[in-house]
């Protein structure tokens, strides 16, 4: 069940709790990613949907935590990391249509791994538990069928 | 307002630090996760949504604001069919590429520049979710 070992999967849990807490204590903001594209994208397009009040008003400091996250994962990469810098073998049409599928379907739910997953559950909200639950059954389902048909990695 | 981005930024490097210490950084573990071989993801999104939860919920019962000041947001969600039907679109870019939208931010961190692809990918898919389907 767990080949890694248990600790820096809860140790990792632990930091991006206290992360999003430590933001939610001093600014009542809640820390999610998925919103970033749609934010970021305002910047761009002036199509009514980007355009919206609350995109706008979270535009910069959505891209303040975005590059706190870059920044982090950096960090631990050239201290703690045992093996270093990372370049993933999964292969880049899998990336790229993954990556499509992951904006749109994201932005179109409202929520993604940390907004429904970590924020939704958190501020236990149902809605965000039927997303948690579709997402997870989807994405071992989907998961599942690509290993089964021999796509590696 | 800069006090505002300082404190994001900070709470952002935990989260990018975590996501990287946790190994969801890597395509490979999410992967191994969604089939089933390595449970330990369900640890780490367990863990940040249970720290989380004790503080969303217990805090602004001890503070009537914020430490910067403002109010304690609220996350407003109704549950549609788009909910759902977005979920189960992204759980199929969830399984095809094992990417999300904060690990792909912290695996940018970690040096792993295919996943700029990836997140171009997901800019393109939030471009045409808000153009056409809104």
């Amino acid at each position: 069940m767990f080949p890694l070992g248990t600790f820096p999967y809860i140790i990792g849990g632990a930091l991006i709790g206290i992360g999003v807490s430590y933001i939610y204590v001093t600014t009542g903001l809640h820390a999610t990613q998925s919103s970033f594209f749609s934010t970021t994208l305002s910047f761009f397009t002036k199509r009514p949907y980007f355009q919206q009040k609350q995109y706008l008003d979270s535009r910069s400091w959505r891209i303040t935590f975005a590059a706190g996250v870059i920044l982090g994962a950096f960090i631990y990469t050239i201290t703690l990391s045992p093996e270093g810098f990372f370049t993933t073998s999964v292969q880049w049409w899998r990336l790229a249509i993954g990556g499509f599928l992951v904006g749109f379907g994201t932005r179109l739910s409202k929520g993604c791994t940390s907004g429904h997953g970590i924020s939704g559950l958190a501020s236990l909200s149902t809605t965000s538990l039927y997303a948690v639950a579709t997402f997870l059954a989807v994405g071992i389902g989907t998961a599942m069928v690509f290993q089964a048909l021999g796509v590696t990695p | 307002m800069r006090t505002k981005h300082f404190f994001v930024f900070t709470g952002g490097l935990l989260f990018g630090f975590g996501l990287a210490f946790g190994g969801m950084a890597k395509q490979e573990v999410v992967l191994s996760f969604l089939q089933l071989r390595d449970l330990g993801l369900l640890l780490l999104l367990g863990g940040s949504a249970l720290v989380t939860a004790l503080t969303i919920n217990l805090v602004p019962k001890l503070l009537k604001k914020p430490l910067l000041g403002g109010e304690f947001k609220k996350r407003k969600r109704t549950l549609n069919k788009n909910t759902i039907i977005g979920a189960a679109i992204f759980g199929v870019g969830w399984g095809i590429s094992g990417q999300c939208p904060g690990s792909a931010m912290a695996s940018i961190g970690v040096g792993n520049i295919p996943i700029l692809i990836g997140i171009a990918s997901m800019f393109l898919g939030a471009y045409i979710m808000g153009r056409f389907f809104a």
